[in-house]
């Protein structure tokens, strides 16, 4: 590769060490040690976590929009929608979503308090897991996600075995294609999760991580009780 | 969610392997580097099937040697046969809008120069960086590889309407196989682009360095951030239409297939589904995406002009507002690509007001990068010419626009060339040259030599005064009635047009071969170029205050630019230069506009 290399850049006036501190707040607390590696990020920025996940549910916003608009269109537009009953586990599984919610939202201020509270000891940056710990809550929240995803399964089996098909007629096209890509996104949010109680154990977590994943999380929860409703309802 | 830490671990250890250096690399500027060989592999691709297109316009049953290698069915003996003309058409159009237009300007160089144009290190999510372009990548393959399975690529045009692109085989040739083919490519497309628009919002509102306000942004990173705000929302509207077209093919399902509909006098086994909703989901998408394409280019122009003026531009606010209002009107017009759709006249009438409202900001543009250039000691170089095309080809493309706006003129152009001939210059064509302007401009930079001159002056030359004999004829034959998308023209009063069609052919050959002038340039000054200065355009921006070219792994070499001056402090009164580069501490009399 052709490298030119130029003159060393004139140092910056006043430049002092890129060092974020940890008292920020908006989520962007930094409870990994201030080594100087976070440099790019200054003290009026967040993280981009914390940032990025609102572009990212923006994005999800718009997708499923978009599938909105088109239920709406097909719905009003043509006289072979016929409207389904919905498979009753379906609210069982909304309430194992809220209840997810519910214990991530717990999870993530026993954490962040565990994690603050580690940090004012002298201990900055590092987070053991305690004999109490919260993480636990964290659990919850991922196996009653699971739980919904599997909740959705059958609802999905449920409606086969009254022969309804993607295909048989536009309100099951409409059904499948939502509580697919919703649970697609679902998937996500798992990951997400998973990520996030395998980083505390490791003591690698940041707030703004947790924050974001919490974001996305309590979307996801969100989402799937509007899909509810545009699927129950009779527009 | 990839964190700040993990950006840092990443930032700190520069890979040695080859292949987590050039291949799968987390590194923007190599990410850049590959949008960029893509969107060139992809745009000579595009430029080779024009060739084939207007080959066979001027001389319809001319055999074209070769041809039949790449399909027999489509080519027996050379000679295009009609369905493989809209073929190739298809092809030309989504290969050039989605993979040269898209991701050259926006992808490519906004890749490269964002994160070190405000001062950064790199993008805060890397590995959704490297997806972005790896996914995009996976969707160019998905989509050339229509042209080796079944019956080739679909034949739809890359609007894709429904009810044909919806009904199978039965359509025609490529209607099955290669409508699935193409929805998957787009679909992947949009993911890319969607990872890409986060790292690039983030970037810009996170990453800043020290000093950096957005008031001090250049023109460049306004122009991507908008963009990418515009990718962010119509790229994830496209793609569950893209996933709603594929499941009509695969699934049997009846989005956009009517009743009652019969093809080649089978009934089709749809109902119910309504053809004007593609369109709306589409076109919410595409007419942003005409925006998408040639904002980028507009940031290019104004930053590499401002350069060559050695003057800011005559308000550096009105201007990124302006590109602001381009971005949200975008949203509110796309119904005027559904003039003759059927649509409620009402609704034409909705659609046309905010259409004629968005030459407002479109010539507001004009006006400050023309009056800017009135009284200024203009440095003429390659980049600065291909600038000012830009610039002519914008006008010239966007009256036309004035005319498409109405519909009742649009009733009668829609179906001709006229239309093609606007939306080749206006975004075509003058984001092509905006995408020429930045490769001069930056090709420094990137590669640590200097591009041959005088080939690039010829380049301009040829390209532009190609272009003009390629694409003004054609309003010329769309106001003589010649419609669009015809393969050859039997009926006796389109006889009379051929001979111009034949002249256009010709003009895009040389036009064409004027092209692979600019490709030995770029690969012989690649290697054997004059070695660049470090700031060979005594530019002001973050680029150029690299401690060499190409930039270290980490852009600055460990360190941080402070930023004390607007992007275009140039002809400054009492400053030691001509020129005050951001990161010089020197004071200046009056305050920066920003």
């Amino acid at each position: 590769m052709a490298t030119t290399v130029h003159e060393p850049p004139k140092p910056a006036i006043g430049e002092e060490p890129r060092v974020r501190l940890n008292d920020s707040g908006n989520g962007g607390g930094n409870l990994t040690p201030a080594n100087g590696n976070l440099r790019t990020v200054h003290r009026h920025s967040p993280p981009p976590s914390s940032t990025g996940i609102w572009v990212v549910l923006a994005s999800i916003t718009m997708t499923f929009l978009a599938f909105t608009s088109a239920l709406v269109v097909r719905e009003g537009g043509a006289k072979d929608w016929q409207h389904l009953t919905l498979p009753p586990i379906l609210y069982f599984n909304t309430l194992l979503l809220l209840a997810s919610s519910v214990a991530l939202e717990i999870g993530r201020r026993q954490v962040r308090a565990f994690m603050t509270a580690k940090a004012l000891v002298g201990k900055p940056g590092i987070v053991k897991a305690g004999a109490e710990n919260p993480a636990r809550w964290l659990y919850a929240a991922l196996f009653l996600g699971i739980f919904f995803v599997a909740g959705q399964f059958t609802a999905w089996l449920q409606l086969r075995a009254q022969g309804l098909y993607l295909a048989t007629n536009p309100n099951s096209s409409f059904f499948y294609v939502l509580t697919v890509m919703h649970a697609l996104h679902v998937f996500g949010g798992l990951g997400g999760l998973a990520r996030v109680i395998h980083k505390f154990n490791r003591s690698t977590l940041r707030k703004s991580t947790l924050d974001a994943t919490s974001h996305y999380w309590h979307f996801m929860d969100g989402l799937w009780v509007y899909l509810l409703w545009l699927l129950w309802a009779k527009l | 969610m990839h964190d700040v830490a993990g950006h840092a671990a990443h930032a700190a250890h520069e890979p040695t392997s080859f292949i987590a250096k050039h291949v799968f690399s987390l590194d923007h500027k190599v990410i850049g580097k590959q949008y960029y060989g893509m969107a060139l592999i992809a745009a000579y691709v595009g430029m080779f099937l024009s060739w084939l297109m207007r080959i066979h316009l001027g001389w319809t049953n001319a055999a074209i040697p070769g041809l039949e290698t790449l399909s027999k069915t489509g080519a027996p003996g050379g000679v295009m046969t009609p369905e493989y003309y809209l073929q190739i058409m298809t092809m030309h159009a989504t290969i050039m809008v989605f993979f040269v237009l898209t991701t050259a300007p926006f992808a490519a160089f906004g890749n490269y120069f964002l994160p070190i144009q405000v001062g950064a290190e790199d993008m805060p999510f890397p590995h959704f960086n490297m997806m972005s372009f790896w996914v995009t990548f996976a969707g160019f393959l998905v989509l050339m590889s229509s042209f080796f399975v079944g019956d080739g690529p679909t034949l739809g045009g890359w609007t894709q309407y429904a009810p044909l692109s919806a009904v199978g085989a039965v359509a025609g040739p490529g209607q099955g196989t290669g409508v699935v083919l193409w929805a998957t490519a787009i679909g992947l497309f949009c993911i890319g682009q969607l990872l890409g628009s986060l790292n690039f919002i983030t970037t810009t509102l996170d990453m800043r360095t020290k000093g950096m306000s957005m008031w001090r942004l250049p023109y460049t990173v306004w122009a991507w951030f908008i963009t990418s705000i515009m990718g962010l929302t119509a790229f994830a509207v496209l793609m569950p239409a893209c996933i709603l077209l594929v499941l009509d093919h695969l699934a049997g399902t009846s989005f956009f297939v009517p009743s009652n509909l019969v093809f080649n006098g089978q009934l089709q086994p749809h109902s119910g589904g309504s053809t004007l909703l593609w369109q709306h989901l589409f076109w919410f998408f595409g007419h942003p995406e005409v925006y998408i394409a040639i904002v980028p280019g507009m940031g290019i122009v104004s930053h590499i002009l401002t350069t060559s003026m050695r003057k800011p531009l005559l308000s550096h606010r009105v201007m990124v507002y302006s590109l602001g209002a381009l971005a949200v009107l975008s949203y509110m017009v796309y119904g005027h690509h559904m003039f003759v759709s059927g649509m409620n006249p009402v609704s034409s009438v909705v659609f046309s007001f905010p259409t004629l409202v968005i030459t407002i900001p479109s010539t507001i543009i004009v006006l400050i990068l023309l009056g800017s250039l009135y009284g200024a000691k203009l440095r003429i170089n390659s980049a600065s010419l291909f600038a000012l095309g830009f610039i002519s080809m914008f006008i010239t493309g966007g009256i036309s626009g004035f005319f498409l706006a109405q519909p009742s003129i649009d009733i009668m152009l829609h179906a001709t060339y006229f239309v093609v001939g606007h939306f080749h210059l206006v975004m075509g064509v003058a984001a092509m040259f905006g995408i020429f302007a930045g490769t001069y401009f930056w090709f420094p930079k990137m590669y640590g030599r200097m591009m041959n001159e005088t080939l690039g002056k010829a380049h301009f030359i040829l390209s532009f005064i190609g272009a003009y004999c390629i694409f003004m004829p054609f309003h010329y034959l769309g106001l003589a009635g010649n419609v669009r998308r015809y393969q050859a023209f039997t009926d006796d009063y389109l006889q009379p047009l051929i001979p111009l069609h034949r002249f256009i052919t010709v003009a895009a050959i040389l036009t064409g071969l004027a092209q692979l002038i600019f490709l030995y340039n770029l690969i012989y000054s690649r290697f054997w170029g004059k070695p660049a200065p470090a700031n060979p355009w005594e530019a002001t921006t973050l680029e150029w205050s690299t401690p060499s070219s190409p930039p270290p792994f980490n852009n600055f070499g460990g360190t941080f630019p402070e930023v004390h001056h607007d992007p275009h402090q140039y002809s400054v009164e009492g400053a030691s230069a001509d020129y005050i580069m951001q990161t010089s501490p020197e004071k200046v009399n009056g305050p920066d506009e920003a």
